[in-house]
């Protein structure tokens, strides 16, 4: 898909959000759905299996987001899903993303995390990085298993990595 | 006077000279005359031809030593270049036997250095083998050993990691991120 169909899917998705009033929900709960859906190769083949009828595929997403997603967030995958467009939804998830930080004059600030970080944490974490890159920063945290421990935040270009898994790459290299 | 009768009666008779030995006078002067006349002719007449004759066999004798000369000089100058052409064969011969004395010493010398230095480096190259497959041998039993900590490691290292562990580096990242501008 052209960068230009993906802007357009993200405004699209951006503007129902605002005209809903819950844009800072839906957007952190579409950019959980996009790290899910990049992270799961289970759920990536299923919604992007076009031999299933579009209505099953629409009801794997019900039965995922339904009981944990809010009504705007679960219809919006579900049109992504169902109008073809789900190999791009990471795509459009992040520049909607990217909108809706532009919007409010910030960065996005991707955290990934071994575990779940509380409501303080992330507080904290969000002026720590806003301190130490100088920007305004929309934070985005995923539990991410896979980083072990510690956390990486990637701003921008900038990555500050602090992670068991990346030190344990580098004593990997160095055996 | 009986002499003189019989001297004339001799005279007369054709059968009785007047010496046994001696011819007459008349016919020795006219013998003599004969002669010279008879001389004198084949002196101007053949004389020329004789002398001529002479000159030529002369001549052709002095040829023909001159030849035998000129082939008696040739041959011994054949004579002297055959031994020239011997000697030089001969130092030829000797030339070649030293050169080829010369090549062989020089090829057996060539070949026993070349020889020795193959023989070096076969021996530098069996060293060297050792050396690299000993090192091979340590670097893939290092590469193992890495090869198994490192899939280890992240094991061993996500069984002990506790929950509180992890909070704990959630907070370090935070205070070092924090602290470092």
């Amino acid at each position: 898909m052209s960068n230009k169909k993906v802007e357009a899917y993200a405004r699209a998705l951006f503007e129902i959000a605002q005209a809903e009033g819950s844009l800072e929900r839906v957007e952190d709960e579409l950019f959980r759905v996009a790290r899910a859906f990049e992270s799961n190769d289970q759920l990536r083949t299923t919604l992007t299996d076009t031999t299933l009828p579009a209505d099953r595929r629409q009801q794997v997403v019900e039965q995922l987001l339904g009981a944990k997603a809010s009504a705007t967030t679960v219809q919006l995958v579900t049109m992504l899903v169902t109008s073809g467009q789900v190999k791009e939804l990471a795509s459009i998830i992040d520049a909607l993303v990217k909108r809706a930080s532009t919007e409010k004059q910030q960065e996005v600030a991707e955290v990934r995390s071994a575990i779940p970080l509380s409501d303080d944490q992330q507080k904290r974490l969000a002026a720590a990085l806003s301190k130490a890159t100088g920007k305004a920063l929309n934070l985005k945290v995923v539990v991410d298993p896979g980083v072990l421990g510690g956390l990486v935040a990637v701003v921008g270009d900038e990555v500050i990595d602090d992670t068991v898994r990346t030190r344990l790459e580098q004593l990997k290299t160095r055996i | 006077m009986n002499t003189l009768v019989a001297a004339l009666l001799a005279a007369e008779d054709p059968t009785v000279t007047h010496h046994w030995l001696l011819p007459e006078t008349p016919e020795i002067i006219y013998g003599g005359l004969a002669t010279v006349i008879v001389v004198a002719a084949l002196v101007k007449f053949a004389g020329p031809f004789v002398k001529k004759g002479f000159v030529g066999r002369t001549e052709r004798i002095q040829k023909e030593l001159d030849d035998a000369a000129s082939a008696k000089s040739k041959a011994t100058d054949d004579a002297h270049g055959i031994r020239a052409a011997l000697g030089d064969i001969a130092s030829e011969r000797a030339r070649l036997l030293a050169e080829a004395d010369a090549q062989a010493a020089a090829v057996l010398t060539e070949g026993r250095v070349r020889i020795t230095q193959e023989v070096a480096d076969l021996e530098a190259k069996a060293v060297a083998d050792l050396a690299a497959a000993r090192g091979r041998s340590t670097d893939e039993l290092r590469s193992q050993i890495a090869m198994l900590a490192a899939y280890a490691t992240p094991i061993v290292v996500a069984q002990t990691l506790t929950e509180q562990t992890k909070s704990e580096l959630v907070e370090s990242f935070i205070n070092n991120v924090g602290a470092s501008r």
